[in-house]
């Protein structure tokens, strides 16, 4: 594996842009027509997901729900109709119950480094409210969610303080993943 | 490469992987690749009341740099051929420094 190279010439007879196409469009002529074998293993995954609804959770604990409908070998995505959905935990809503809402947000660009999962949506699942939760108000929940996430922020940061003094340093330093 | 080769020899044994967000995932190990990417498949997500966003979700591609752990089941682990390959990885690593 490790002796193949970006140059090598790609595998014969694996689908995709097939046969040798003319000029890219856009691309430098140099880069090769198709991927190199060592590429394909990430794309394949990928490629199951396409024109799938999705929840992709990225690392600043955002959730989009949206259709795949692009990507590349980083895994970079384009989604589409996309919606954040923001969550508030029970405790902090007002009858002890947690609380969400979506929010239409259209397509999406996300670079690959950003994203921590993607999750392919069971669509017999998906008009249920999750268990513990309510649909409710965007304003509500996005002002609440605010809150909370203030209160977390101020946490960890003590937290981290607290860990530095004593010589330890955390995995994902000043930055909140959820 | 060495836990490539062994994260596809664990191919469809239930496996849970802890990402480094504390959420445990337990899954059907379906396809890894070169990054340590990982698929699951019917995943049950422990403590879900604390992630609602995974109720609705029954496959996840997760992205190999968030994973902290992966728990394995024991059985589904040759120790003495994963001991052998180590000793070859480790022999052929030696081979390429000289």
């Amino acid at each position: 594996m490790e002796h193949l190279s970006i140059s090598d010439p790609p595998p014969q007879g694996t689908g995709g842009g097939g046969g040798a196409p003319p000029a890219t469009l856009g691309r430098p002529p140099q880069q090769p027509q198709q991927l190199p074998a060592q590429m394909f293993t990430t794309a394949a995954q990928l490629l199951d997901l396409t024109d799938k609804k999705l929840m992709v959770a990225l690392r600043d604990g955002r959730k989009l729900v949206g259709i795949l409908r692009s990507w590349d070998q980083f895994a970079n995505l384009v989604l589409q109709s996309t919606k954040e959905r923001i969550f508030v935990p029970p405790g902090s809503g007002p009858n002890g119950r947690g609380l969400y809402a979506d929010v239409d947000q259209g397509i999406f660009l996300v670079r690959g480094e950003n994203v921590l999962l993607l999750g392919e949506i069971d669509l017999d699942k998906d008009d249920d409210a999750p268990p513990g939760y309510d649909l409710a108000d965007i304003d509500l929940v996005q002002s609440l969610a605010k809150q909370k996430k203030g209160e977390d922020k101020l946490k960890e940061k003590s937290k981290v303080k607290k860990l530095s003094t004593l010589g330890f340093e955390g995995e994902n330093l000043g930055e909140v993943l959820l | 490469m060495l836990f490539f080769s062994f994260f596809k020899t664990l191919i469809d044994h239930e496996v849970t992987v802890e990402l480094k967000n504390d959420i445990q995932i337990r899954g059907v190990l379906k396809s890894v690749d070169q990054y340590l990417n990982i698929k699951l498949e019917n995943i049950s997500v422990v403590e879900e009341i604390k992630y609602p966003h995974m109720s609705a979700v029954k496959n996840v591609f997760i992205r190999g740099s968030v994973v902290r752990y992966v728990h394995l089941p024991a059985s589904a682990v040759d120790i003495p051929l994963l001991e052998d390959a180590t000793r070859r990885e480790a022999a052929n690593q030696a081979g390429k420094a000289k």
